[in-house]
């Protein structure tokens, strides 16, 4: 029934994660009509003693690399799934369900059997898994007739490093450092959520001075990432110039979150009960300066961005993502509001502080690379007007509480809006503190396949640009 | 555009000045690589960066090295495309299981004399990551390392120190060519 109200629309799939039992689904209610705090989240557990559960990839398609997930890891079956391939499982761990029954392997390599294009004059394209750029590794493989793509698909599963497995067992601080490095470019996101699982596992109520603070370093992580990703753009359409000027931007951020909270990217300054840093007035100075600095600059950049012709004809109406692709995957961040899905989880959620702050959540049609390009300059620009508020409001008090173990069985989830889009914490805590079983559901998921339709028709040429446009994350995808 | 390029001839310069080569790696480079006078590859290195399984983190950072603040180019560090064009390799995150064949194969894709730098805690010994199932541990469990390079992520100061550490062995005249 969960199944078929998926293919429905009823629900988005928010995420889908194995134990060793039972597979557990994040329904999202995304029917919020952009107003804020009406959103809600479920989740459905689906109990398998027999190592089996019916496939929801056959009725909802966003389920598919979730489900080949499970069954890498944990050994249960998606019963009736269209797709049997492995995924995450490259045949290299010397095991087999690393997180279910664990069993010693031993068969030779197997090669990955890749979906089929025929036809006259194709020819394929294999790419990576170690990439020309300074990018993380990942394979594609491109079916081209001439220079048009006919199909394109992935081969994640790279840079799995096993997170949930070091995750179980592991005491929160440990936990909380490797919550903050499943994605690099967001790890002050990826703390928040983590955090704040905790904290609703717990039931801790944290200082709102706290709150503040880390919706101020969110903020800083988010401009720095536009920053980078729009020159990145512009650059792998040749135009070199803004990518240098950009990049002098995102440098200035840096050291100002270095200089006001002790690191470039602010790793692990989140944590669970609050953070572990903080913010005096000098800081706050440099902040505004900051601020100053990019609002001088970046309106010009913006200005050379749309008015350079050579630039436009290379980004509107590329790696155009059909908005009702988007919708059945719930794909959030700037690729769902460059698509027409208006989702934000700090609107729909309004987690504190962003309950008491304005803003609003641009929202695009015409899903090609320029309508993700303006989703994320109209997000640089929201960011700012943020942080002029938390600047002017942040009230003062302590920054953290202490975190006690409950002496109980507890779960706690969370949603926050990192740059790339929403992620998922789930995890269920031991009596004595320790984690019995944490899932990070990175917003890639819903993502990366989507890359394969935006790409479709295009030419070769033109997929580092899609690519960049999506800027999916490898690592937080592979765990 | 125009206003962009005009302003950049009279705006003061951004780049910095040269850092001093890091004097504990200049110290396990010379351990690392011998005296023997040779010089091989003047002042000049192309380097191929590999991600062996990190979190990114390590990868912002390295692409850092590019923006004007840093400019890596001006001391003869160019990164490059392929592994056939480049002298050093520098490879970042734990080793996982996954990606082990890749970094192996993409060494013995690259022509010798040859260096690899290992850039980040996690390259190192498996940072954080060590231990697990799909992780084969730090870079030197799959492949000879020069150089370590520390941080989580390393900064890129301390990146530049690192590989200017390693030019100024190249001029010394490292002898490159005993490495296996």
């Amino acid at each position: 029934m969960l199944a078929g109200q998926l293919a429905d629309g009823r629900w988005a799939l928010a995420g889908m994660w194995g134990e060793a039992e039972a597979v557990n689904l994040a329904l999202l209610d995304s029917d919020s009509g952009g107003v804020a705090d009406r959103s809600e989240l479920a989740i459905a557990t689906l109990p398998c003693p027999q190592g089996q559960f019916p496939s929801i990839a056959l009725h909802h398609a966003p389920a598919h690399r979730l489900e080949r997930a499970i069954n890498d890891l944990f050994g249960l079956e998606p019963v009736g799934a269209p797709d049997d391939r492995l995924w995450l499982d490259h045949g290299r761990w010397g095991v087999h369900y690393p997180l279910g029954a664990c069993t010693k392997s031993t068969e030779a390599l197997q090669p990955y059997v890749f979906l089929g294009a025929e036809g006259e004059g194709l020819h394929q394209i294999p790419v990576g898994p170690v990439h020309a750029g300074i990018i993380e590794p990942g394979h594609f493989r491109f079916t081209a007739n001439g220079e048009t793509v006919v199909r394109l698909e992935e081969r994640l599963g790279y840079t799995h490093k096993g997170i949930d497995s070091l995750m179980a067992g592991a005491p929160i601080d440990r936990a909380a450092q490797l919550a903050a490095r499943v994605s690099g470019d967001s790890t002050v996101a990826y703390s928040i959520a983590f955090a704040r699982a905790i904290e609703a596992a717990l039931g801790v109520e944290i200082p709102d001075r706290a709150h503040w603070l880390r919706a101020l370093m969110a903020e800083l992580e988010r401009i720095a990432n536009h920053l980078g990703d729009i020159g990145a753009v512009c650059n792998d359409a040749a135009f070199a110039l803004m990518h240098a000027h950009t990049s002098v931007l995102r440098e200035r951020v840096l050291r100002t979150s270095n200089d006001c909270f002790g690191h470039r990217l602010m790793m692990d300054k989140a944590i669970p009960g609050g953070v572990n840093v903080d913010l005096d007035a000098r800081g706050m100075e440099k902040i505004r300066s900051l601020l100053a600095v990019i609002r001088e600059e970046f309106p010009r950049l913006i200005d050379l961005y749309d008015e350079t012709a050579s630039l436009q004809d290379r980004t509107v109406g590329t790696g155009f993502l059909a908005p009702a692709l988007a919708r059945q995957y719930a794909c959030g961040g700037y690729i769902g509001r460059a698509s027409g899905r208006s989702f934000d989880a700090r609107r729909d959620f309004a987690y504190p502080p962003y309950d008491s702050l304005r803003f609003e959540v641009p929202l695009f049609k015409e899903g090609d690379v320029n309508a993700r390009m303006w989703v994320r300059i109209r997000e640089v620009e929201q960011s700012l007007g943020l942080i002029d508020q938390i600047l002017t409001g942040i009230p003062s008090g302590a920054i953290s509480v202490a975190v006690q173990p409950a002496g109980r069985i507890c779960e706690g989830v969370s949603l926050v809006e990192g740059f790339r889009g929403d992620i998922l914490c789930w995890l269920r805590l031991d009596p004595d503190g320790t984690i019995a079983r944490c899932h990070l559901r990175d917003p890639s998921w819903f993502q990366w396949p989507l890359i394969e339709a935006a790409i479709e028709g295009n030419i070769v040429a033109d997929f580092p640009l899609c690519n960049k446009s999506f800027n999916c994350s490898y690592s937080g995808h592979d765990i | 555009m125009r206003k962009l390029l005009f302003e950049s001839l009279i705006k003061p310069v951004l780049t910095e000045p040269r850092p001093d080569p890091d004097q504990a790696m200049l110290a396990e480079l010379a351990a690392a690589l011998g005296q023997s006078a040779r010089q091989k590859l003047g002042r000049s290195l192309s380097i191929r960066e590999i991600d062996a399984g990190s979190c990114n983190g390590c990868e912002l950072e390295i692409h850092a090295l590019n923006n004007p603040f840093y400019d890596i180019e001006r001391f003869g560090l160019r990164f490059v495309a392929s592994p056939r064009h480049a002298d050093v390799l520098l490879v970042t995150g734990p080793v996982t299981k996954n990606m082990r064949e890749a970094l192996e194969r993409t060494y013995n894709a690259t022509p010798a004399p040859k260096w690899v730098v290992a850039a980040g805690d996690c390259a190192a010994d498996g940072g954080c990551f060590a231990g697990s199932y799909a992780v084969a541990g730090g870079v030197s469990a799959v492949i000879p390392v020069d150089l370590h390079i520390p941080g989580c992520p390393p900064p890129p100061e301390a990146l530049i120190r690192g590989l200017m550490a390693l030019v100024e062995n190249a001029r010394h005249g490292a002898d490159l060519t005993a490495r296996p």
